[in-house]
Parts: C-alpha cells; sequence; structure tokens
C-alpha cells in the first residue's frame, strides 16, 4: 500500500508539472494552442484524482494499523476509535500537508470544470493553482513523504494520537480551516491572472466573490472552532490564547475579511483596484506565512509541529511567491488605475477605507505580536513573551474603532452624505446605546455580569462597558436598516413588517446577509466583553466538601474511576448548587491515554446565557488521594458561539442569488378612440 | 499600580492647562482630575485582587506558554512554587514594580507576559500605535488627493451633475424611496 501511496504522489507531482508547463505554453502561444491547453486542464483534472487516492491510501493503512509506514505508527494506535483513524489524514505533519494538497487539488478540480465561464482567464488561474500545487506535492515526494517506512523491526501497536486531539471537534476544526487557508489560493489565483493578463472589468472579482465568501466562511468556521476546542478541552478555562499557531489563523481571516469589504468599492466604483490586488495576495500570503510559522520551528508554540527542515522549503516558496506577485504588479499595474475619484470624507468610500485601514493594522498588530520575541532576540540579545496583556492593550482600542465603523460605515451613502442624514440615521441608535451603558453602570453588580459594571474600577471594565455600548449600536443601527427598508416595500405592497424585511432581504441578499454577518459579529463581541467578569477557584475537595464560586456552590459527593482500551480516567462527581437549590451534577474527568502515555483533562462546562460554570478536574493529591478541582466561572461565552452561528447564518444569505426585482411597466397612454358609429 | 500612576503624572499637567481657559472648562477639568484621581486610587487593591492581577501578567516557566495564573498541570514544576512566591512578595507588601523586578531577575524577561514600557520593548506598542496614525494620515491624504482630482469626462452633450441640481436629486431620491 505504501508503494502505492508513493506512487499516486509522484504521479500526482508529474501531472501537476504537466498542468503548470503546458498551461503556460497555451497561454503563451495563444491561438491555435487550445489542445495543448486542453490537454493541461484534464492533466490538472486528473492530478486530484492522483492525490485523492493518495489520502484514500493513508486512510486506509491508519484503519488496516499499518504501523510499517512511519506516519501511522506516530499517529495512531490498534485501539484509537474509527473517526479518530479517519482524522490521522490531518492529525501530523506529512498527513496534513497532503490533506493541503488535497483539498487544493479538490479546488482546482472545480475550477477546472467550470472552465467555460471565461476560458482565458481560468487558463490563468489554472496555472496559478498548479505552481502552488508543484509546491506541496514536492514538499509530500522530497521532503515530508507520509509513506515513509518505519525503520527498525515492525511494532505491534502504534504510538497514539495526541490525546488532545482525540475529541470530536478536532476531526472537523482542521477539515474547516484548511478548506478556509487553501480556499484563498483560488482568488489569489484569479487577481493573479488577471493581473499577468491585464484583464479588463471586474469580471474576475464577480467570478471570485462566492469562492471568497465560501472561503471566508470556513475560515471563521475553523478559527472558532479551534476557539471552541481550545475551550472544551485545554481545560484552562480560555478560548484564545494569543499563540502563534492561533495569530496563524487570525492574520488571514482579518485580511480576507477587509478584502470581502474593499471588493465592493471595486465592484460598485471601480475604485481600489491595486489595493484588492494586495490584500488577495496578502490574505494567501499570510496563510502559507502562518504554515510557516508552525511547522519550522522559528517561533515557539505548543501548538507548533516538530522543527523540521520544511520551514526552509516554506520560507523559499514565500520568496518567491512575493518577487512573482511584485514582478507581475509593477510590470501591469497601469491596467489597475481608479475609475472614479473619492468625493468625501462622509461616504462609504471613505469608510471602507478606514474599515480597511483597520483591519490591516490589527492583522499587522497580531503579526508584529507575533515576531516580536523574535525581533527583540535580534536587537537586544534576549527574547521576551508577547502574550494576552499585550493585545489586550494593543488590539482592544483598535478593535473598539472597528465596531464604531461597523455602526456607521452602512448607513453612509455612496459619494457624499449629509450631515442631516447622519444625524437622521443615528439620533436613535446612539441614544439608545447611551441608555443601555448608564443601565449597566446603574445596575447593582449583585444582577450577575455584565450588570453593575463600574469602567472606573478597572480599564477591563472600561473596555466591556464600551464594547457592550458600541455592539447595542450596530445592533439598533441594523434594526433600522432593516426596519426602514421594510416600511418603503410594506408603504408599496400593503404586506405586513416581517413579510416585507424578508422580502427586503431577499432582494439584496448580499447586503442584508452582511448586516446579518455584522449582527454575528456585535453578539461575538459581547461574548468577548464577558470575559472581564471572569472569576476562578481552585480548591482540594474531600468528600462533602463544598467550594463556593459567584451565585453557585459546589458540593464533593464522589471520586471514581473507569477504564477501556484506549485510556483509563477519573472522574469527579460534584452537585451543583444556585440559590440553595441543586441544579445539577457536573463530572470533570482526567484521562490517562494508554498507547501515548499521556495525560488530559476534559473539563465539565455548563453553559448559560450570562455565564458558564466550568470545572476541571486537575487531578488527586498525592499525599491524601484527594481531588483537586479547579472552577472557573466564565461570562457571557455562550453568546461567542451564538455569534459564530448568526454570522455563518449571514453568509449563507448572503449566497443566495437575489430575487428579481419587480418590473414597473409604465402604464400605457389613454389612446384617443374614435366615436363608435353603430349600423 | 504603576499605570494609574502614569495616567496621573500626565494628565495633571494637561487638564491644568486646559482648565485655564474658562469655566466650563474648568469644570471640566475638575471632573475629570477627580475621576483620575479616583483611578489612580484603584491602584491600592488588596492583596487577594492585585495576587490576581499581577498573576495574570506573567507567564508559568515550565514551557506550557501559559499565563501564570492559568497554567493547570498538576504536578507542574514550576506554577505551585511561583504563585507561593507571588503571594508571600503581595503579602509583604512588595509593590508591582518589585515583584515584577525580582520575578525577572529570578526567571529571566520572558516571565513578563508583555513587554515592559521601557527601552526597545517600547518598540512594541509604539510601532502598532505608530502605524495606525501613519495610515489614518496616509487615508486623508490620499482623500483629498482623490477630491482635488479632475471628474472624469462624460459623453457628449452631457455634463456632470453637482451642486444645487445634484442635491435636487438627491432630495427626490429620497423622497422616492421614503429612506
Amino acid at each position: 500500500m505504501a508503494v502505492l501511496g508513493s506512487f499516486a504522489l509522484l504521479l500526482a507531482l508529474a501531472l501537476s508539472v504537466y498542468t503548470f508547463l503546458a498551461g503556460i505554453i497555451a497561454l503563451i502561444e495563444g491561438a491555435g494552442s487550445e489542445r495543448i491547453g486542453e490537454t493541461a486542464r484534464r492533466a490538472g483534472i486528473a492530478t486530484f484524482g492522483a492525490v485523492l487516492l493518495a489520502s484514500v491510501i493513508l486512510v486506509i493503512c491508519a484503519f488496516h494499523d499499518d504501523f510499517s509506514i512511519a506516519y501511522i505508527f506516530h499517529h495512531s494506535n490498534r485501539d484509537l476509535p474509527g473517526p479518530y483513524k479517519f482524522a490521522v489524514l490531518w492529525s501530523g505533519q506529512e498527513g496534513s500537508l497532503l490533506f493541503w494538497s488535497l483539498l487544493l487539488a479538490a479546488y482546482g478540480f472545480v475550477l477546472r470544470l467550470r472552465y467555460k465561464t471565461d476560458p482565458r482567464l481560468f487558463a490563468y488561474a489554472s496555472v496559478v493553482l498548479a505552481g502552488v500545487q508543484i509546491f506541496f506535492l514536492l514538499l509530500l515526494n522530497f521532503a515530508a513523504n507520509p509513506f515513509g517506512i518505519l525503520e527498525g523491526p515492525l511494532r505491534p501497536d502504534g504510538s497514539g494520537l495526541n490525546p488532545l486531539l482525540q475529541y470530536p471537534e478536532m476531526v472537523i476544526h482542521p477539515p474547516m480551516l484548511y478548506l478556509g487557508y487553501v480556499g484563498f489560493t483560488v482568488p489569489f489565483a484569479f487577481a493573479l491572472g488577471a493581473l499577468i493578463m491585464k484583464y479588463p472589468g471586474e469580471k474576475w472579482i464577480h467570478i471570485t466573490r462566492r469562492w471568497t465568501m465560501v472561503t471566508w466562511a470556513f475560515l471563521t468556521c475553523g478559527v472558532f472552532l479551534g476557539a471552541h476546542w481550545a475551550y472544551s478541552v485545554l481545560g484552562w478555562g480560555g478560548y484564545w490564547g494569543w499563540d502563534p499557531v492561533e495569530n496563524a489563523s487570525l492574520m488571514p481571516w482579518l485580511t480576507g475579511t477587509a478584502f470581502l469589504h474593499s471588493v465592493m468599492m471595486q465592484e460598485k466604483r471601480g475604485m481600489l483596484k491595486m489595493w484588492n490586488m494586495w490584500l488577495v495576495f496578502a490574505t494567501f500570503w499570510l496563510a502559507i506565512l502562518g504554515t510557516f510559522l508552525t511547522r519550522s520551528g522559528i517561533i515557539a508554540s505548543v501548538h507548533a509541529f516538530a522543527q523540521s527542515s520544511i520551514g526552509d522549503w516554506f520560507a523559499w516558496f514565500l520568496c518567491i511567491t512575493l518577487a512573482v506577485f511584485l514582478f507581475f504588479f509593477f510590470t501591469n499595474k497601469s491596467s489597475l488605475r481608479s475609475e472614479h475619484k473619492l468625493e468625501s470624507l462622509i461616504s462609504r468610500e471613505s469608510s471602507f477605507l478606514f474599515n480597511n485601514l483597520l483591519f490591516v493594522l490589527l492583522c499587522f498588530t497580531v503579526l508584529w505580536g507575533t515576531w516580536f520575541p523574535k525581533i527583540s532576540e535580534l536587537v537586544q540579545g534576549n527574547k521576551v513573551t508577547v502574550g494576552g496583556p499585550f493585545y489586550n492593550r494593543v488590539a482592544i482600542p483598535v478593535a473598539l474603532l472597528l465596531l464604531i465603523l461597523t455602526a456607521v460605515g452602512p448607513l453612509l451613502a455612496w459619494r457624499k452624505t449629509s450631515l442631516e442624514s447622519l444625524k437622521r440615521n443615528f439620533l436613535w441608535p446612539t441614544i439608545g446605546a447611551i441608555a443601555v451603558a448608564l443601565f449597566l453602570i446603574i445596575t447593582p453588580q449583585s444582577w450577575g455580569s455584565p450588570f453593575g459594571l463600574r469602567p472606573w474600577q478597572d480599564i477591563s471594565y472600561f473596555y466591556s462597558l464600551m464594547a457592550i455600548a458600541l455592539a447595542v449600536l450596530v445592533i439598533l443601527t441594523v434594526a433600522s436598516e432593516f426596519y426602514r427598508g421594510g416600511r418603503v416595500i410594506s408603504k408599496h405592497t400593503g404586506q405586513g413588517m416581517f413579510a416585507s424585511m424578508v422580502q427586503l432581504t431577499h432582494r439584496n441578499t448580499r447586503r442584508y446577509g452582511g448586516y446579518i454577518v455584522h449582527f454575528g459579529v456585535v453578539v461575538v463581541i459581547i461574548g468577548f466583553a464577558g470575559a472581564a467578569f471572569n472569576q476562578d477557584k481552585e480548591m482540594e475537595m474531600a468528600n462533602g466538601d463544598k467550594m463556593s464560586i459567584g451565585p453557585y456552590s459546589l458540593i464533593c459527593r464522589s471520586y471514581t474511576e473507569d477504564d477501556n482500551p484506549n485510556f483509563a480516567s477519573q472522574w469527579a462527581i460534584l452537585d451543583i448548587y444556585k440559590g440553595g437549590k441543586q441544579i445539577g451534577t457536573m463530572t470533570p474527568v482526567r484521562r490517562f491515554y494508554k498507547a501515548s502515555q499521556q495525560t488530559s483533562t476534559m473539563p465539565d462546562i455548563r453553559s448559560g446565557l450570562n455565564e458558564d460554570l466550568y470545572l476541571v478536574f486537575e487531578g488527586l493529591n498525592q499525599d491524601n488521594g484527594h481531588p483537586i478541582i479547579k472552577a472557573h466561572l466564565n461570562a457571557l461565552v455562550m453568546w461567542i458561539w451564538m455569534g459564530v452561528w448568526i454570522m455563518l447564518i449571514g453568509t449563507v444569505l448572503a449566497l443566495v442569488p437575489n430575487a428579481p426585482a419587480p418590473v414597473r411597466v409604465p402604464a400605457p397612454a389613454r389612446l384617443e378612440t374614435a366615436p363608435v358609429t353603430g349600423d | 499600580m504603576p499605570r494609574s500612576n502614569t495616567f496621573s503624572k500626565l494628565g495633571a499637567p494637561l487638564l491644568a492647562s486646559f482648565a485655564r481657559s474658562g469655566s466650563l472648562r474648568r469644570k471640566l477639568a475638575q471632573t475629570l482630575l477627580l475621576c483620575a484621581a479616583v483611578i489612580a486610587l484603584v491602584g491600592a487593591g488588596d492583596p487577594a485582587s492585585r495576587f490576581n492581577e499581577i498573576g495574570h501578567q506573567m507567564m508559568c516557566i515550565c514551557g506550557c506558554n501559559q499565563i501564570l495564573l492559568e497554567c493547570n498541570h498538576v504536578g507542574c514544576p514550576a506554577s505551585d512554587g511561583m504563585r507561593n512566591e507571588l503571594m508571600t512578595a503581595v503579602s509583604r507588601g512588595d509593590s508591582d514594580s518589585l515583584v515584577e523586578q525580582s520575578f525577572v531577575q529570578k526567571y529571566g524577561p520572558t516571565v513578563l507576559a508583555a513587554p515592559t514600557a521601557k527601552g526597545f520593548d517600547r518598540a512594541a506598542y509604539i510601532v502598532p500605535f505608530a502605524a495606525l496614525f501613519f495610515g489614518f494620515s496616509l487615508i486623508v491624504l490620499v482623500i483629498r488627493a482623490w477630491k482635488n482630482r479632475p471628474a472624469p469626462a462624460l459623453a457628449d452633450g452631457l455634463h456632470p451633475v453637482a451642486g444645487a441640481e445634484l442635491e435636487q436629486f438627491r432630495d427626490q431620491a429620497r423622497k422616492e424611496t421614503d429612506l
């Protein structure tokens, strides 16, 4: 099987090289070379078949416990449950590179099947995709082969999958993230193709709009699934630790989000063409840079794969892609001139400019923070840590500015907005936001979070209050947009308000889907704002011992153990009381995985709309055998997960084609009829 | 707390000069000064909250890359000892900066969860805000340049709509869409 897998990878490489070279020849020769171009397209389609074959073989080897393959030996074991054996494909370095290559080939497969939309532009995009594919297949064949044979005698069992990865979300989190990372190669391929051929108009933007949105949705899903996995598995009570690997996923998301906004300027006004070209390149490049960071060992990370030589490969690839892009950009930038001028500072266009500035600045801050330990080491000879407190100080003020723009931007008119219109649109939402802020300040703290927010007590409370007030401002402006649009339709059609708003959304799904995405974002922000109210407590608990945290009382009822072929587990059983009444029993677990000889915690989380009770069984006191329990009371966390669902719903809605606008037929002029003369 | 003290030192002269220019401003300045004083006093917290605050500004040095008070390894060779040291220092009444200095001396600069506002480390904070300022200025300049750019030529016989005529069309559009 390993030989067949290796052969499939070599075949895929040969096909990709052919796609690339024959594609270039066909494009250079132009008319008369359609046959070569067609063979290149078909070779590209066949590449998908070859990479798929290699991936299927690797999964089959995992299910057959073929420990002669080093990758399977290091990432699986006989008693590993089936879904995790499937997930072995992306659980280690070599497998995840194969998975990346598979997704790239799959995107290329779809692209090459749909080539009739614009054969020449698609041919350019196909060549760019093939170039990227060649890099990954070179890596797989010569630097990180997943079918490498284990040296030494054949082992009876594998060393098992990392316990932290044995969680249902890890079966879907990496595919989502990779679909996002890899997906941004497609808009980049079209952009570079359009740049090389000096493509007139914005057609490439229209072609890639859905690709970009779908890819963005996958990346969003991947980033937040990672956050949810960290929250549910790592047991430190948080969802985001500003680790370089997490940062690596955030950076392309930020530039991709900026691109989704600024691309509207190009579509509607023919502006920001050069900027969009840079943004789409930056998004693609940052996805690769993130992979370089995590696999080269250059930046320390708890998530990082082991240091290996493939970091050099990525560094070269980054340099080559940058050089290619710069060459074509400076050669052909004359084709990217703006068609219109910007007329006013208070306009939709300028709000997009500031929006882009803040997104790119946030991305730069994350990149700067990720690299600063290395820079500090180079400049002053010693490393420093750049953790959560740094990002909280620098990124939060920028994020709050972005939230203000989220409220203001959509209500500004294209070209120019009058101050009267601003006043009319913002008066009530602003009053509403201030009222909510005052209400949160004057309410008693005994109501629980986020009530009784005293911004002068701590800077984190100030940020929380600002975030919640601005989130309310965004929600009210979005609601007012739906209301005013719905009212117009209702007036003209006589429909009810809700039906009118549905019709309004259906007529311009992109705009109103976008508003729903904004609504989701502010719900997520409210969830983030809750972090200011988090509490935690740790206690050694014998049977009958009681711990109090916030409104909850925890009484340790018992401690027990369990065993299965994959892991042994220890459980603490705790009764939970609120207001003197028992509301449930919670069982945080600690597992010992036999194959890998590693321990992992599985927190028990009781989620509520205003707070999560999060219990971690940290282990047993070696002296007296009492369980050590750490309890976290995390405010508003559920809002984050709800917000993500809303964002995804909004994105799906924005992908739905618009309903046709009602056609108004002008009433025909009355005809002057001749008097009827009867017989 | 150093943050609050810095705020008071920077804020007081600024607010004082502001206060000289009128009674309304004077009242505003007094209110802001009061707020600054309140914020400065917030620094004098109880040992438990100081322990919590400083503990969240430091890293566990066991290699887990976690904030000291968030390190959740039972049997971690470092975090228990570090927490005890921190609690002892806070109970003794050591100032925040003294606690940080002693930890840096013992465990090295990577024990702090964020760069300090001293020496080259200051660049970590200055660069993002300088970039913000630079980007903001650039956008304003770009918008000005674009505004001064001549309007694109229209087909023969057409002239660009501007001024009162443009406002008239805008009003008409507003009325027709009722927005």
